[in-house]
């Protein structure tokens, strides 16, 4: 494949990165190894001692596995929502962020579903859902979005690299395996101006789909909770709520792996105040809904005062319960990335990206007390001596794979970035795209002028 | 003499010494074991054998077979034209809990994970607190079936939503969706249970660790005409159960019309407003028997 002076340096630098891994990415890999073992240690005790070992009980049967789980399908959203819009709207600058949005979700996408594996209490009757599968419970709606979703944004990830795939199968790496792989890979693509439309329209085509798709899959997931007859879940504003709050926290992982590998990989020059201004800003706009969801859908149930309803409120509102979790996860969450990318004299690269930390943490917290305050306060009065079946408290096992599943992200996210450039290299054809476009447009004008002469030569005939 | 289908089906029959015949009587299964002590002054019963002849053995050497519970297949069927209800009369619970204890010994549950709970209710400061002895109201609009992802949990033609152990993943979405809470879940590996008999949705017998159980209403009684084991338990006659279609309901000792008890004694649901319809209806704490005392200290609920 040809590539243009700009390309070839680029792939040139990418390559040298891709083949060695430096001390500081050696000794993170090595901890994110560390807490993998741990998850894998945790994940053993519970196959074997059964959900006994986690700090779920009959009332609270759902902890923070489901948590984390919406929590890493909300990451995915950074690649599904923000990548396919900014690709179909054709904003120019999207083009060095792009490839880190779409691994993420990949990888989010693989890891999200593993925590409601973890929760399941019967694995080994995984197969059942293919057995005795019933379209009417929202397990199987979601089982259904979320194996579509991943295949769909594989799918995006893969054609948004073929390009790139093409130019690493002709770059002469020391190890052969990789061409080999490339060649498998890059599927004879050579950049010839027919394989270029053809990728280039399938491209629009995946970021159509993915993005409805990438709505859905969250709806699907809030109405696992709204569908349910309790309070704090069961509200009808569960699903763009959801929506809302998952792109929120994509962005924010996106602007966090943006910093990340910045600093890992020099990419100063590619990745610049620029692009973390304007995802900044959409992170901002994203905040303002959000906390116009959160507004709306707290103030709807305190001021109905409905008894059940008021049981979830005055735990998140009780200093003693949930109020200070509540306060971070709502509140300061939301208003501090406001306020800091709203004002442009606190708006830098690093305070964007402290600030989207904090929003992604507060995002975790929020999954958090959508979950267990609402299972804390069923309807029936809770008259349990023992503690644990009144209060949930995660246990040691619970947070070890916790940890191990952001290790893990951490993890496939750097090995990933040591197979394909993380950067787009190649840049798409667009220009000639466009210009194909154009020709065409042309040859239809000049058709349809053809054929509204020939209609009025024949009026004249007939008069 | 013994026919060769009970090889298979009964394995401490031949351990024993030489059968005699197998007959029916009354609808209850006998058996004879033994006919070597035989004496001839015994009181002897004549039984049909299974190749047609006409037997007289022994009483003594008749021993009752055991209900054989039906296999999760067949448990997804409900006993035709039936319609089960219960009644739980509020003015007569005393929090005595028996019929907890019963239901514990008969579905081999320890006392961590009751399928029935004897809550303290009191409605408002104001109102006079009594004693609500909860099961699974087993609703005609159940939402954890609704849920269920692969049907292990399901509602049968008469009224009963049953679970299937053995089809359950624990995914526990319908411990979440049920309103009542009332689901238990096997966090652990069971104790205390006999794991030799044969599984079956209407005994919730054995427990399996990872899968969710209720209060079934006892199918395998009300197979057998007999009434769940907490109703027989009950030392005051709190709890009524029968068939909504026969219009009938008992606790035991009285029988009479659901219709006439729940017009007299203004009978109500819990928490109609959520439209799940249950089948359990509770009759209001008015003119009680016994007046209303706090629960010793230290009693699991």
């Amino acid at each position: 494949m040809k590539l243009d002076q700009k390309s070839s340096k680029m792939l040139a630098y990418f390559t040298s990165q891709m083949v060695k891994i430096s001390k500081p990415g050696m000794v993170w890999l090595a901890i994110a190894f560390v807490f993998i073992l741990g998850g894998l240690y945790a994940l053993i005790v519970q196959i074997i001692e059964g959900h006994i070992v986690t700090g779920m009980r009959d009332n609270v049967v759902w902890g923070i596995f489901i948590a984390n789980f919406i929590f890493f399908i909300g990451i995915s959203y950074a690649g599904a929502l923000i990548s396919g819009i900014l690709h179909l709207l054709r904003v120019e600058w999207r083009t060095p962020i792009i490839r880190i949005a779409e691994i993420i979700t990949v990888i989010s996408t693989l890891i999200g579903p593993a925590y409601i594996l973890l929760c399941m209490g019967r694995l080994d009757r995984l197969h059942h859902l293919a057995l005795f599968g019933r379209i009417q419970s929202p397990i199987i709606w979601d089982v259904l979005a979320i194996t579509t979703y991943l295949i769909g944004s594989i799918i995006f990830l893969y054609l948004a690299s073929i390009r790139d795939l093409a130019a690493l199968r002709d770059y002469p790496f020391k190890s052969k395996w990789r061409n080999k792989v490339y060649k498998i890979l890059a599927v004879d693509f050579n950049g010839t101006p027919k394989q270029n439309r053809y990728l280039d329209r399938s491209l629009d085509i995946m970021s159509a789909i993915i993005i409805p798709l990438a709505v859905l899959v969250h709806s699907v997931l809030a109405w696992i909770f709204g569908m349910t007859l309790r309070p704090g879940w069961h509200s009808t504003i569960f699903a763009p709520y959801f929506v809302i709050a998952a792109v929120f926290s994509g962005t924010g992982v996106l602007i966090i792996a943006m910093w990340v590998f910045r600093k890992y990989y020099k990419l100063e020059s590619y990745i610049t105040k620029i692009h973390f201004n304007y995802l900044g800003i959409i992170l901002m706009i994203l905040g303002a809904l959000y906390a116009y969801f959160t507004f709306s859908e707290y103030l709807t149930s305190w001021y109905g005062s409905e008894t059940w309803e008021m049981e979830v409120l005055y735990k998140l509102f009780n200093p003693n319960e949930y109020w200070w979790w509540f306060f971070f996860a709502a509140i300061i969450g939301v208003v501090l990335p406001i306020i800091v990318i709203l004002i442009p004299k606190f708006r830098n690269i690093n305070s964007i990206t402290a600030v989207s930390a904090i929003a992604v943490l507060a995002l975790w917290v929020k999954r958090y007390l959508i979950i267990i305050p609402t299972l804390e306060a069923p309807l029936l009065p809770l008259q349990d001596m023992r503690p644990e079946y009144i209060h949930y408290t995660p246990t040691l096992i619970e947070w070890l794979l916790t940890f191990a599943g952001v290790a893990l992200f951490c993890m496939l996210f750097f090995l990933f970035s040591k197979f394909l450039p993380i950067l787009p290299v190649v840049k798409a054809d667009e220009g000639n795209y466009a210009q194909l476009r154009k020709t065409a447009m042309k040859r239809v004008i000049k058709r349809k002028v053809k054929e509204t002469e020939k209609k009025e030569s024949e009026k004249i005939k007939d008069l | 003499m013994a026919n060769k289908k009970n090889k298979h089906s009964r394995r401490q029959f031949f351990s024993k010494t030489v059968p005699v015949a197998i007959g029916t009587i009354g609808g209850v299964g006998l058996v004879a074991q033994s006919c070597q002590q035989a004496n001839n002054d015994e009181e002897k019963i004549s039984l049909l054998s299974a190749d047609g002849q006409l037997v007289e053995v022994n009483k003594s050497a008749l021993t009752k077979v055991p209900y054989k519970p039906v296999p999760p297949d067949e448990a997804r069927k409900g006993i035709p034209g039936k319609h089960f209800v219960m009644v739980v009369d509020l003015a007569r619970c005393r929090n005595a809990r028996k019929c907890v204890k019963s239901c514990d010994h008969h579905h081999q549950l320890t006392p961590d994970r009751p399928f029935i709970k004897v809550l303290r209710m009191q409605d408002n400061k104001t109102s006079a607190p009594y004693w609500m002895p909860k099961k699974c109201f087993h609703c005609d609009n159940p939402p954890c079936v609704k849920v269920c992802p692969v049907g292990a949990t399901y509602k049968r033609s008469d009224g009963l939503v049953l679970i299937d152990n053995e089809r359950c993943i624990g995914c526990r979405f319908c411990m979440a969706a049920c309103p009542y809470s009332a689901r238990v879940f096997n966090w652990g590996e069971p104790k205390h249970q006999d794991g030799d008999r044969p599984y079956s949705p209407e005994t919730s017998i054995p427990s399996q660790v990872g899968t969710v159980e209720k209060c079934d209403f006892c199918p395998d009684m009300l197979r057998q005409n007999k009434v769940p084991h907490c109703i027989t338990a009950c030392p005051n006659g709190a709890l009524y159960f029968g068939d909504r279609n026969a219009d009938s309901v008992t606790n035991g000792s009285e029988t009479v019309r659901l219709s006439t008890l729940l017009k007299d004694k203004a009978g109500y649901r819990y928490h109609e407003e959520l439209g799940t319809e249950p089948n359990v209806y509770y009759l209001p704490p008015v003119d009680r028997s016994f007046p209303f005392k706090e629960a010793p200290e230290g009693q699991p609920s």
